[in-house]
């Protein structure tokens, strides 16, 4: 017993020492953020450590686009990462936040492009959205006859006739995702304007939802498919690529008459899509091995150009001259301010 | 007289006392039927639950434990690989020059085209005239396996030129395909392989060349997303093992120290029940909780890693201590004072008296209750999350400082995928192995106790 005693203290000792002697450098780079970004990063990641033998493979975590940043804006220094990744622009606050804990050389790179769809179960009725359906359904407040009434509807077909005879439910993604701030911009608020406010009504009528029919999903879009399968009338938001690889469950709807695809969204066709982000911390580069590199595969045309692995996975290519200036804006070492946003 | 009087009103009276017994007996064995029959029925009830949630499990995560393979005759073209010879090492050149070298000849040969390659071993397999295009062919197998060609050229130049079986994993939506967890009946439009490569994965499967094997790699391959099909748990399993024995360096010499102080040294003071009411507190603490104050004073303050074995191991300490300073001190007080009494009687000190005698006995409690603290922190998902042991990690951690993952967070990250069809039967896989490991850690504490038992 004295023994196993006096052994436990070396051990304790040594693993206290252990922890004392790590904060030695990091090698490895780490990327934090956007769940919708989360498989493109993972995916160049992996085939990154695969095609530089001399770095490791960077390690990627989720979070929501919110919570990257913010773990971005900690400061410098190997305790933080070294990539946020973003489904939506980096806010102003956030570059402010990230200047007054040190981090000043924020460099911006945007990889693609991803949609955003509205889809049911594949045994349910057809859906032709347009952004004011969905505005109406949702809203807490909605004009009818020129003045603001609580939210009316029940089924959808009440709202416009060619929808289906089903009650309204509502999956949307949570405030801790930058898919919401799009859905917000290009689905409710052009809804908003479409249905006609009154005069005088607050613009905060467009973001405010009845919460009765409209579940915010939090975590990622296994959980809002899980929601569609205890209630099959609920309509889901998913990114594109997550219908992509669920198309045998998932049945997409239109939007303003468009379906949802790689040409129409690559073409603006499709109304609701937005710009993917990563955001790098420039403090780290040559302090973490790797992390130039890193962006130069990513941005290559065997992952996020057209036919790269990443269009495979689902990301919407940006036009090659758009990548380039990325890649010539990074390489220049221009970073991104406050008033820039 | 008296008697005689009184006999017949004495058994009236019993009669009645009788009656009432038995009336009354009727109802406590009613009440104890009842009670029986609620028992029974509990057990039963929580039986089934058990049985219903590892029938589905296993019944859900077993067909992932085989997997599609497709045995190919692969030629490493040389006007495909158009590389320059692999360095040799020169006289007299340095460690350092020849691993540039080597790396930057690593790197051209993985710049060739690859999936050039595996396209034709596809060609090559498919029947005679059947017509499938470069996109169709490529789908057929699990997009990483180029990377496995490549290494095995590089381990091996020789190859250049030369025909070599080689077994591939098929893709995830291949596997999805033959096993039909993909309802075959659906139309083109919602397939997620064209009609070509379904087509041929079939004739495949009748000929033999693809083939259902134990896939030994979910233990042997760590994570991966764009080769799903070859996602393992390795990675996971030695982040989980790493914090594992940090649990058990750190948590069973501090918990059982402090236990044995406690108990046996400490003065009964106002000060020693307040470390006892904490004590007890503490092990009533959500394991969230400890998850935050990880990522408060470990990672923020002390500046450890993220996602690393070595903060989810001391956060997993923390919340282990309780649980081994409690049961240590209950095995304690358990042992009888003449014990401590007959050493202290011979002259023992009270140190010799506590290591020599008392501590010996209790050693089965305190074994036991060190495996079920780990078993309990193995499980552990809520701090590992917040410590982002979430993270996707493609490769084994050397060290508890590399970043890793850990089972359970290995079985959220799964159960997040895109690819439903897949991963859905690989979540409830690895579920089944950190079950597996849970059954096993208990067994060996209810082994190890009826051992020890019978020896003290």
């Amino acid at each position: 017993m004295k023994y196993a005693l006096h052994a436990s203290a070396i051990a304790l000792t040594i693993a206290l020492a252990a922890t004392g002697a790590q904060a030695q450098s990091r090698d490895t780079i780490q990327i934090a953020g956007s769940s919708t970004v989360l498989p493109f990063a993972s995916i160049v990641a992996e085939e990154f450590g695969a095609a530089f033998p001399e770095y490791n493979t960077p390690v990627v975590g989720s979070g929501g686009s919110g919570g990257g940043l913010r773990q971005f804006c900690e400061g410098v220094g190997e305790g933080t990462i070294d990539i946020a990744n973003s489904s939506r622009r980096i806010r102003a606050g956030e570059v402010e936040a990230c200047n007054a804990a040190g981090v000043n050389d924020i460099r911006e790179i945007q990889i693609g492009y991803d949609g955003i769809v509205f889809a049911v179960g594949i045994d349910q009725g057809d859906f032709a959205l347009e952004p004011e359906h969905v505005f109406r359904a949702i809203a807490a407040e909605v004009p009818v006859d020129g003045a603001m009434v609580a939210n009316p509807y029940t089924n959808w077909n009440e709202i416009d006739p060619s929808l289906p005879d089903q009650p309204i439910a509502l999956a949307i993604p949570a405030s801790n995702h930058g898919t919401r701030e799009v859905f917000e911009e290009r689905v409710t608020h052009a809804g908003c304007e479409a249905a006609g406010l009154p005069e005088g009504t607050d613009e905060a009528a467009c973001s405010t939802f009845r919460q009765d029919v409209v579940v915010e999903i939090a975590g990622d879009y296994t959980e809002t498919l899980a929601r569609l399968q205890s209630n099959p009338a609920t309509v889901g938001v998913f990114g594109l690529s997550f219908y992509d690889q669920n198309r045998d469950t998932l049945k997409v709807a239109t939007v303003s008459g468009v379906e949802p695809s790689l040409e129409t969204i690559a073409s603006g066709e499709y109304p609701v899509s937005r710009p993917l982000y990563f955001y790098v911390k420039g403090e780290h580069i040559g302090v973490i091995p790797g992390l130039e590199d890193y962006v130069a595969f990513f941005l290559s045309d065997q992952m996020a150009g057209m036919g790269g692995a990443l269009e495979a996975a689902g990301m919407i290519p940006a036009p090659a001259e758009e990548t380039a200036a990325v890649l010539a804006a990074f390489e220049g070492g221009e970073a991104i301010t406050a008033d820039q946003l | 007289m008296t008697i005689s009087s009184s006999g017949p009103s004495t058994s009236a009276a019993d009669e009645a006392k009788r009656a009432r017994i038995r009336a009354s007996l009727a109802r406590r064995h009613l009440t104890e039927r009842i009670f029986k029959g609620l028992g029974v029925a509990a057990v039963v009830t929580a039986l089934a639950l058990v049985g219903t949630l590892f029938w589905m499990v296993i019944s859900k995560g077993y067909p992932a434990f085989t997997q599609a393979n497709v045995a190919l005759e692969v030629y490493f073209d040389p006007e495909i690989i158009d590389v320059d010879a692999a360095p040799v090492r020169a006289a007299g050149q340095s460690d350092a020059d020849f691993r540039a070298q080597n790396l930057a000849w690593q790197r051209q040969v993985t710049l060739a085209n690859w999936n050039a390659i595996v396209e034709q071993a596809v060609r090559d397999a498919a029947p005679a005239g059947f017509e499938i295009d470069a996109r169709s062919a490529l789908a057929l197998v699990e997009t990483g396996e180029r990377h496995r060609l490549r290494d095995l050229f590089v381990a091996n130049p020789a190859l250049l030129g030369q025909r070599v079986p080689v077994e591939m994993l098929a893709s995830a939506n291949t596997d999805n395909w033959l096993k039909g967890t993909i309802n075959r009946d659906l139309e083109d439009s919602r397939q997620q392989l064209s009609a070509q490569t379904r087509a041929l994965a079939d004739q495949l499967l009748e000929n033999g060349t693809i083939s259902f094997k134990f896939a030994w790699h979910i233990f042997t391959n760590v994570d991966s997303r764009s080769a799903p099909a070859s996602a393992g748990l390795a990675g996971a399993f030695v982040g989980s093992l790493y914090m594992m024995l940090i649990v058990i360096l750190l948590a069973v010499p501090i918990g059982v120290a402090s236990a044995i102080y406690l108990e046996e040294f400490a003065p009964k003071n106002r000060w020693t029940d307040l470390i006892e009411v904490n004590i007890n507190n503490l092990a009533a603490v959500p394991s969230i909780v400890f998850g935050l104050l990880g990522a408060a004073a470990f990672i923020q303050y002390f500046g450890l890693p993220r996602s690393a074995p070595i903060v989810g191991g001391l956060v997993l300490t923390l919340m282990t201590l309780p649980t081994i300073i409690i049961a240590t001190r209950s095995s304690l007080r358990a042992v009888p004072p003449s014990l401590r009494q007959a050493a202290l009687g011979l002259g023992a000190s009270k140190t010799q008296m506590v290591f020599h005698h008392v501590l010996p006995v209790t050693l089965p409690g305190i074994l036991t209750a060190t495996i079920i603290g780990v078993a309990q922190a193995l499980g552990e998902t809520a701090p590992l999350l917040i410590i982002g042991m979430n993270a996707f990690v493609a490769s084994i951690p050397a060290t508890p400082f590399d970043q890793a993952s850990a089972l359970p967070a290995q079985i959220y990250l799964w159960q997040g995928n895109e690819n439903r069809n897949f991963f859905e039967a690989r979540t409830s896989a690895a579920i089944m192995v950190l079950l597996a490991l849970m059954l096993a850690l208990n067994a060996i504490a209810v082994l190890l106790r009826r051992r020890l038992e019978r020896r003290g």
